[in-house]
């Protein structure tokens, strides 16, 4: 009797765990069946390859957008990756015990502030500071990697902080008693040894900076042009999104449901190498 | 030629850069924070809070957005609370590692990773066409609810695994049905933990753009029911900001953003931190 309620028990909590599984499902199926269309017709090169997205003459090409998607992403790692790597060794290596109660709840609240603040403060003191010094209308490539370096850092300080921590005090005390110096332990020993928590924390950043967008539809400018210099405007993805779905119909909004089915895919890849190499540790 | 720098010297410039961004990192999130708060503090009278925005947010206050915020954050936590908890549940007490936990533990990470904006195409696409919600309170907490499902899981799952075997054991050695187990030995001690996550969820909720304004809608009138349309407090900062309104009601509200997100940090690592201090 008390076996078969266990069972009974057991499966509605299994039905219940069955909802992130189901909901996974349903997003990719509406999200697909939305977006597949369009780029049956205007066949999946095109789209994606097309230099020209001009929805009123029925063009659709995102390759600027995916341009400007991997520029701003590979500008926000090239600033974010190195910064958020030495926060998470000072925390893990050098920060008192005090400094670090405190900056450990202030990168939390760096991940807590809404994207659109973000935005707003780059909108207003990024942009302008480089429209002043650097030139060009200010919204630009440089403003959109600048303020995404800023959001991508907790994700990879937490992440590669957890792994950091992983680690068997041995590593540490045996270098440290072959008379390594303290920094030496943590560029030779730490870091490789922590190596893989360490690049899934960078990928799960990237993600992160791949899918924000009401940040960088604040300071990017949104051309839909292919930049040519990282001072230049430019339109991601998501921003495709998100300045065009307020106002399109039919086969235009079919065709930012298709960017989203892109966009949905990089994630999932990215997600999977991360997940993979999590496990492979 | 490779130039040879002494381990001691290139220890010192290790440390010195080490110390100098970490210190930068807090400097900026000083500055970000200050920046909006002191433009924004002037503006956040009683008032502001209490009033209805008027002319499309050019006067008034932002009641009617707070209003939203809170019924879409409500209805997103009544929603992802009870799936959240009991996935947690079922992956830490009624199995070992399988395929199938594998799969369901896939999926969460999978649905943390999915950007916000795409929730935004699916609850517009799902909730506010096909089942025909409109743009509501309803679309709006519900895309939010299984937007923060995954935080939900994650917290609830780490705070289940932390509390002791001995737990279990005592409650099942006393004749304790797995339920009862369940409810009166493992809940209640996970309780902090648990209530984190919904903390963090809440913040995620307050501070979501991208899929509440999809969802949800961008009126400015005050919300009666889940079935009306709504602008929750950054979707109204975000259209105030982008469209020039009124860049002072803008900062107001960011204002009041970071103060919420503050609160909830804070009360966050409290619970926290009151649960490790009990727990030694």
């Amino acid at each position: 009797m008390k076996l078969r309620k266990d069972k009974l028990l057991s499966f509605g909590f299994f039905l219940i765990a069955l909802s992130t599984l189901s909901a996974l499902a349903v997003i990719t199926i509406f999200i697909f069946v939305e977006g597949l269309p369009i780029i049956n017709k205007v066949g999946v090169i095109n789209f994606i390859f097309g230099m020209k997205w001009a929805p009123s003459q029925g063009e659709y090409g995102i390759f600027p957008m995916i341009i400007g998607t991997l520029s701003v992403t590979l500008g926000a790692a090239l600033i974010g990756v190195p910064v958020a790597l030495c926060v998470s060794i000072f925390l893990t290596e050098f920060a008192p015990k005090r400094v670090r109660t405190i900056l450990r709840p202030a990168i939390q609240l760096l991940a807590g502030i809404p994207s659109v603040v973000y935005g707003f403060w780059g909108l207003t003191f990024i942009v302008p500071t480089i429209r002043t010094y650097l030139g060009g209308p200010g919204l630009s490539i440089l403003a959109g990697s600048l303020i995404l370096a800023i959001m991508i850092l907790p994700t990879i300080i937490s992440i590669s902080e957890v792994s950091l921590l992983a680690l068997p005090g041995l590593y540490k005390q045996g270098s440290l008693a072959l008379g390594a110096t303290h920094w030496q332990t943590i560029h030779r020993v730490l870091i490789p040894s922590a190596k893989s928590g360490i690049m899934a924390a960078i990928i799960l950043g990237i993600g992160r900076a791949i899918g924000e967008t009401m940040a960088v539809i604040m300071v990017l400018g949104n051309a839909v042009a292919l930049p040519r210099s990282i001072l230049d405007p430019a339109r991601t993805l998501t921003t495709n999104i998100g300045i065009e779905m307020g106002y399109a119909s039919g086969e235009h909004q079919q065709a930012l449901f298709a960017t989203g089915i892109v966009l949905f895919v990089m994630i999932m890849l990215l997600n999977s190498v991360a997940q993979f190499i999590v496990r492979k540790r | 030629m490779k130039m040879k720098i002494r381990p001691k010297t290139s220890e010192l410039i290790a440390k010195f850069i080490i110390w100098f961004v970490s210190i930068l990192v807090v400097l900026l999130l000083f500055f970000i924070v200050s920046f909006i708060l002191i433009k924004g503090l002037p503006t956040m009278t009683w008032q502001f809070l209490t009033e209805s925005p008027k002319d499309m947010g050019r006067s008034g206050g932002i009641l009617s957005t707070i209003v939203s915020t809170l019924m879409v954050t409500v209805l997103a936590v009544l929603f992802a609370t009870p799936f959240g908890v009991g996935t947690a549940f079922y992956l830490t007490e009624f199995t070992r590692e399988t395929k199938v936990t594998r799969l369901i533990r896939f999926s969460a990470e999978s649905l943390a990773a999915i950007p916000s904006i795409v929730y935004g195409l699916f609850g517009f696409i799902f909730f506010v066409i096909y089942l025909k919600m409109g743009w509501s309170v309803l679309s709006g907490g519900l895309t939010m609810g299984v937007m923060i499902l995954p935080t939900i899981i994650r917290t609830s799952e780490e705070a289940i695994r932390s509390v002791p075997i001995g737990y279990r054991e005592v409650s099942y050695s006393l004749g304790g049905t797995k339920w009862q187990t369940i409810l009166k030995a493992v809940l209640p001690s996970s309780f902090p933990g648990i209530a984190t996550g919904v903390i963090l969820g809440i913040g995620r909720c307050v501070a979501e753009t991208a899929a509440v304004i999809l969802t949800a809608g961008s009126s400015l009138r005050l919300p009666t029911s889940i079935f009306d349309p709504a602008r929750t407090m950054a979707v109204h900062f975000y259209i105030l900001a982008r469209e020039g309104i009124s860049m002072e009601r803008a900062y107001g509200t960011a204002t009041l953003l970071i103060i919420i997100i503050l609160a909830i940090n804070i009360a966050a690592n409290m619970i926290v931190n009151r649960f490790v201090a009990k727990n030694r």
